[in-house]
């Protein structure tokens, strides 16, 4: 198994956000900035690697027929440890992505990989799919948020560029979201294709 | 003599009916509101139409030239043209340059050519540029200029609307009914004049663009459903007649609600969805946070037109009904 290939086969070709559409209530709801996307995406990254590289671990004292309430089990007690930090660290941050830090338990991507890939490789390989998976999605999440940001409140990581006149509020509401996933979508669907 | 011999299944008979004699029809038939809006906005009306118009060709002609390289431009078919027309028609007349042309490059970009162009749209165009500036300029977008003021533009001075009146509460300084027939009151450029809009409404239906199933149903419906709450408490709920001419409800009836693409086929389905539309504005009116909902409950009820079209289905000819 060649770890770097695992690596980029979780930013390229199978991102949770473009290809794989797992995640998509994060994805959604906490990219009304680039750094609030960024922030989002470096803490799934985080219980991403814990979980998978544990379970990967475990994976032959799981019985397979309590498998997913062990891997919850095991997500849960890494975001515990996120929620925790992130209180203590970046308070702000943890204010503004609220709800979605205990959410990520229940990601999808966090549960997919365990499942697929975890639970069915050795422990440096889960390693490295959670590093490929967990940048990938950071990098999609940076992306939505710089794209809803720069429409919305005319600024990049907060840096202020364009007038208060030309600010398309739209971007930063749910609609917003929507409409700047799907067109990023179809352009790297586009773009991979070719 | 060979050009007319046929050879596919009926029928074969055809009134020389095409969609560029539909689209010019309606354009035609917007004329009037067009005069009526020049008549009490003056210049700012023409600008506003005339940009959006422009933009949405540009847009529909760039589209489908570099991005999804047709060789056929569809801008001669005046979908295009109706589109730009009918969205400037739902905007304030001093709006900004800039904030129409985002307006047309999401009405024809996001609204129409993302789904494949006219015919495939699930939602009227025009709708979703004027909601999408609505969320987008609330500020803008809400504040329109009284009437009477024929060279301002951007400096034209703004007042409160007849429904913004009605949604205070302040039911005893609306104007007169008859001077909101004619149009002479503060709204976007082409909803004012029911007079005008009535006028383009005869022109349809004698030249069989549009039946009366979708327009009549909603004016009944907001006109009953007003009527109950008018007669319920006549002092703080507006006299129906005025909720019939105030706002976009005339230009929402009879214009955008009726588009063919996003409208349903059989006149049973027409009808429920003309009533669904009535009930939305009025609820919308009466309990939401804005004064005016008719874009809102057409884009909600255009994405319902689908389910509508497969339940109002005809019964085929020998068919056995249950």
């Amino acid at each position: 198994m060649n770890y770097f290939k695992t690596i980029l086969n979780g930013i390229v070709r199978e991102n949770p956000t473009f290809v794989l559409l797992l995640g998509m209530c994060p994805t959604l709801a906490t990219t009304t900035s680039a750094l609030n996307g960024f922030g989002m995406g470096v803490a799934t990254m985080f219980v991403l690697i814990c979980s998978n590289t544990f379970i990967s671990l475990l994976k032959n004292l799981i019985p397979d027929g309590v498998r997913i309430p062990c891997y919850i089990v095991v997500i849960a007690s890494f975001v515990t440890i996120l929620q925790m930090v992130m209180q203590a660290y970046v308070p702000d941050l943890y204010k503004t992505l609220g709800i979605f830090i205990p959410l990520i338990v229940v990601n999808c991507i966090i549960l997919g990989r365990a499942e697929a890939f975890a639970a069915k490789n050795n422990v440096l390989a889960s390693l490295c799919d959670g590093v490929g998976i967990g940048i990938g999605f950071t990098l999609a999440l940076t992306l939505l948020g710089v794209v809803r940001e720069f429409f919305g409140k005319g600024s990049f990581f907060g840096m202020q560029i364009l007038p208060e006149s030309m600010h398309i509020l739209v971007f930063v509401l749910a609609p917003g979201a929507f409409i700047t996933l799907g067109y990023l979508l179809a352009i790297v669907n586009r773009v991979s294709r070719s | 003599m060979e050009n007319k011999l046929i050879l596919s299944t009926s029928p074969h008979l055809h009134n020389g009916d095409t969609v560029e004699r539909n689209m010019y029809n309606v354009i035609l038939a917007l004329i009037p509101a067009l005069i009526a809006s020049f008549l009490f906005f003056g210049v700012g009306s023409l600008v506003v139409t005339l940009a959006s118009v422009v933009s949405c060709v540009f847009f529909e002609w760039s589209i489908t030239k570099y991005l999804l390289k047709r060789d056929r431009s569809t801008i001669s078919d005046g979908s295009a043209v109706l589109t730009g027309l009918l969205l400037a028609f739902n905007l304030p007349s001093n709006l900004p340059l800039y904030i129409i042309v985002i307006g047309s490059l999401v009405a024809i970009g996001v609204g129409k050519m993302t789904f494949g162009g006219l015919g495939n749209n699930p939602f009227n165009p025009a709708l979703v540029g004027r909601v999408f500036l609505l969320v987008s300029f609330p500020a803008k977008m809400t504040t329109w200029p009284v009437t009477g003021q024929l060279t301002a533009y951007a400096d034209a001075v703004t007042g409160a609307t007849p429904l913004a009146l009605i949604k205070q509460g302040a039911i005893d300084q609306l104007p007169p009914l008859g001077q909101m027939f004619l149009g002479n009151t503060g709204g976007c450029i082409g909803e004012v004049s029911v007079l005008a809009l009535l006028i383009g409404f005869a022109w349809l239906l004698h030249k069989k663009v549009i039946t009366w199933h979708i327009p009549v149903s909603i004016m009944v419906t907001v006109f009953v459903l007003a009527g109950v709450m008018w007669l319920i408490n006549p002092e703080t709920y507006a006299n129906p007649l005025y909720h019939l001419c105030s706002g976009g409800v005339m230009l929402g009836a009879i214009f955008m609600a009726t588009d063919y693409v996003t409208s349903p086929m059989t006149g049973k389905g027409q009808i429920i969805y003309g009533i669904c539309i009535g009930l939305l504005v009025m609820v919308i009116r009466l309990f939401g946070s804005y004064p005016e909902g008719m874009s809102f409950a057409i884009l909600i009820m255009n994405s319902v037109v689908p389910l509508l079209d497969n339940w109002c289905k005809p019964k085929r000819f020998g068919e056995v009904g249950k």
